[in-house]
């Protein structure tokens, strides 16, 4: 062990939105804080560099935010995503105090703009950050630093002391030497394991090394099992997690939003075989694309491939790697390594099967197959005017659905049901109480908001 | 597995075209600054697309800090810094004749040199049709008037003559947009009033192109005073001329000193440009100019006053000699893309997402 650390009132596990919320809701509290980020410096704050925007009750329009969101509507938003999987009095206390912290986040400098272009359709519901995630957790440890909120890049905790359910201390590796740090409460912010790729092969098997990871390698989870292992009840089915259709040539890790493909539903899906495995137009778009990275992760060797024509290439926002392009459907599969033969008599039979209609890509229109096993049964397009264009795919998993269970203090609940007195859990590590399954754009920020918010005053108390 | 084959093959544009894919698939910077709707508004990128967006930028580096995907991380992206590098190549290209650009120099030593040449070629004309005695103010003493005339003039003749072909070849490579009453207005607009610069940066710039233009008005007027109304100088200290070159040379050192010390305390990464002194050189010439302008004025009646006006006359010689090689081109650029941008922004929408949620 190297120099000792003084004991602080609060350590805070990450470096993400929940854990900055945390540490200066904790600090503006009164306590002394440090946060334990276990990334470097230039990785700093997990996931949340990679955010976008806050969905947000509001009962009038506000600066960015258009019409009104009542509670009911956004509680009735998050039932149908989740299929019910959320703990109401959770739901409502973070939907209720969402408004409270968009004004919050204002007062400490983060800068909000009107909905991206072409998400027109979240102006009402989602205040976007100027700039972007990263933007806003950078305004958060500005404001850190003025405070004195001792920062700890590299320092990953490794191991938790406990006496019975009351938190002591925290072994944290501080570039790579292990120091004692003792506080007064923990909050762990610090995010899901979808960077785990063993942990994901538990529930996945082979599977899992061929998947993506959309953001921050950080996210090990090793927080969460580290208090999973002292007795914390969880809450979230263990092997689901968010995954979605995203192009091959992605990097193995924190590849972002560039990555994501949404060329699908205008063309064809086929697997390593030259095969169509599954309905493409089944449903808008955005209903369906986060069910993509389980059917690719269930074709051979985990790879599929999204081919569009000169048609509908155009329709979709551009991706950052460039498509590989042909003259012919022959060309193309040889550029995607597929089969030749296969994939001209997949597109052939395709094109037979096509019932004319007038298709409409924004909308469910009538353009569907006939006879063809799995069935296109919208935006259902003959494939037949070069160039065409073709996209490798990989299951790509944006986050965990395991998580802590906790009460509204933020407070982290014990397998015998009895919360801990000061271990406090904000953000993705406890998502899953909100958000059992699915996703809603913007409400991972908001969780991370609320309850980082909820956990630091909850730490700073658990201090007196 | 490689995809077909990119618009452009090499060189910092070739690294602008695969850093604007990239921005334009993630879009989350489109609230900083007028480049990223421009970019939106295509999905592929020319190499004369590339050259416009990266006139476009002011290099705030606003969406440097913001973006998650700068070194080390494996897109390496730094979009400030490239466009950086874009726009000093698009002013090496388009100088006329190309040798002489100061873009990919280091200029400090060369603008040391021309200044001294300069100041030598005004001596030698005072030495030859004038004098070195300070009398009374009598500029004309020093330096004949139709020699000053002569001299400056033909130098800004030919910097102007230069600067307009520099303008077309940035237009042909990076603009042609046919010119329409609207979008004109904008860009005037957008350009005389810097609607896309914030904070000190804006003001100091402000004090620095307007006192430019004062001082380029002084000497406008006294030309005209001397040439039809038969008025010599010196002018006295209310008079119109010096009214207009005191409150220019003013804007002159206030301008460009504040843009000198924020040029300092920038973070490097945001434009390791080589050569560094670039844009300093250019900002060092207009303080001396005012600076010994003012100085010239203050004591214009004292034994100093003649190789005062030597070495003004010199270090403006340089200067305008040196206007169409260096950072000054930058305005005209600049208002070509915005010129650029107002047309397309009167004509297209952005290509957008196909309705899908951000997750």
């Amino acid at each position: 062990m190297s120099e000792p650390f003084p004991v602080f009132d609060v350590l805070v596990a990450g470096g993400g939105n929940a854990a900055m919320c945390a540490a200066l809701g904790a600090r503006e509290s009164g306590a002394t804080v440090v946060v334990a980020e276990c990334a470097p410096q230039h990785m700093r704050a997990g996931n949340s560099r990679h955010a976008r925007n806050f969905r947000c009750m509001h009962a009038s329009p506000t600066s960015v935010l258009t019409d009104a969101y009542t509670e009911e509507e956004y509680f009735n938003d998050l039932l149908q995503v989740t299929s019910g999987q959320t703990d109401e009095e959770l739901a409502r206390l973070l939907i209720r105090s969402s408004p409270e912290c968009f004004a919050w986040m204002t007062q400490h400098g983060v800068r909000f703009q009107p909905s991206l272009t072409g998400t027109l359709q979240l102006g009402r519901t989602n205040a976007f950050f100027l700039g972007g995630g990263k933007a806003l957790v950078n305004t958060y440890y500005a404001i850190a630093e003025k405070l004195g909120i001792r920062v700890l890049y590299n320092a990953e905790v490794t191991a938790l002391r406990m006496s019975g359910a009351r938190f002591e201390s925290a072994t944290v590796s501080v570039d790579g030497s292990p120091v004692e740090i003792r506080a007064k409460a923990l909050v762990a912010a610090s995010g899901g394991f979808e960077a785990n790729l063993e942990w994901l092969s538990e529930a996945w098997g082979e599977a899992a090394k061929n998947f993506i990871i959309r953001g921050t390698p950080y996210n090990r989870g090793k927080v969460l099992r580290l208090l999973l292992d002292h007795g914390a009840d969880h809450v979230g089915d263990p092997s689901q997690c968010h995954a979605i259709a995203l192009d091959a040539r992605a990097p193995k890790f924190d590849g972002g939003i560039v990555t994501r493909l949404d060329t699908l539903p205008l063309g064809i899906v086929v697997n390593q075989r030259g095969q169509r495995f599954y309905d493409e137009g089944e449903d808008l778009w955005p209903k369906r694309y986060a069910i993509w990275g389980r059917l690719i992760a269930q074709q051979p060797d985990q790879i599929a491939y999204s081919i569009v024509d000169s048609k509908t290439a155009g329709m979709v926002m551009p991706s950052a790697f460039p498509a590989f392009e042909a003259r012919t459907i022959r060309e193309l599969a040889g550029l995607l390594t597929l089969c030749a033969d296969t994939l001209d008599a997949t597109v052939d039979r395709f094109n037979r099967s096509c019932v004319d209609g007038s298709f409409d890509h924004t909308r469910l229109d009538n353009c569907h197959t006939r006879g063809l096993s799995p069935d296109k049964t919208h935006w259902a397009l003959k494939l037949d005017s070069p160039p065409f264009f073709g996209y490798p795919l990989r299951p790509g998993i944006t986050f965990t659905y395991l998580g802590l269970k906790v009460n509204r203090c933020g407070q982290v609940i014990l397998k015998d049901g009895q919360p801990a007195p000061n271990v406090f859990a904000a953000g993705e590590i406890m998502a899953g109480n909100i958000l059992g399954q699915g996703y809603l754009a913007g409400i991972g920020m908001t969780i991370g908001t609320v309850f980082g918010r909820i956990a630091g005053g909850g730490a700073a108390s658990a201090t007196q | 597995m490689q995809p077909s084959s990119p618009l452009i093959q090499e060189g910092p544009v070739h690294e602008g075209e695969r850093l604007l894919r990239l921005c334009n698939a993630c879009r989350y910077c489109e609230g900083f600054c007028a480049v990223f709707p421009a970019m939106e508004r295509r999905s592929k990128f020319s190499a004369a697309d590339v050259n416009y967006l990266a006139n476009l930028c002011h290099n705030c580096g606003e969406c440097f800090y913001a973006c998650p995907y700068t070194p080390p991380h494996e897109y390496a992206l730094n979009l400030p810094k490239v466009l950086a590098e874009i726009r000093v190549e698009s002013y090496a290209r388009s100088a006329f004749p190309r040798s002489f650009s100061l873009a990919h120099r280091s200029s400090t030593l060369i603008i040391s040199a021309l200044v001294a040449i300069a100041i030598a070629v005004m001596a030698a004309i005072a030495a030859a049709f004038g004098g070195f005695a300070s009398t009374g103010a009598d500029f004309y003493a020093v330096i004949p008037h139709r020699a000053m005339f002569v001299t400056l003039g033909l130098v800004f003749v030919l910097a102007a003559i230069a600067m307009l072909v520099a303008f077309f070849r940035f237009w042909h490579d990076a603009i042609r947009v046919p010119i329409e009453a609207a979008p004109l207005i904008v860009s005037l607009e957008d350009t005389l009033r810097l609607t896309n610069l914030n904070g000190p940066r804006r003001w100091f710039h402000h004090a620095t192109f307007y006192g430019f233009l004062l001082c380029f008005a002084s000497t406008c007027v006294a030309a005209f005073y001397h040439s039809v109304l038969g008025w010599r100088a010196p002018y006295p200290y209310c008079s119109v001329p010096v009214i207009l070159g005191t409150l220019g040379g003013i804007g002159l050192l206030a301008g460009p000193a504040g843009l000198f010390w924020l040029k300092r305390k920038r973070d490097p990464a945001l434009d390791d440009l080589n050569p560094r002194d670039f844009g300093d050189s250019f900002i060092v010439l207009l303080l001396l100019a005012s600076f010994t302008g003012l100085l010239l004025l203050a004591l214009r009646e004292t034994a100093a006053m003649s190789w005062l006006l030597i070495v003004h006359l010199g270090v403006v010689l340089a200067l305008f000699a040196s206007l169409p090689y260096g950072k000054f081109m930058h305005g005209k650029f600049r208002f070509a893309a915005l010129l650029r941008n107002a047309f397309e922004q009167s004509r297209y929408t952005a290509i957008e997402r196909q309705g899908t949620e951000p997750k």
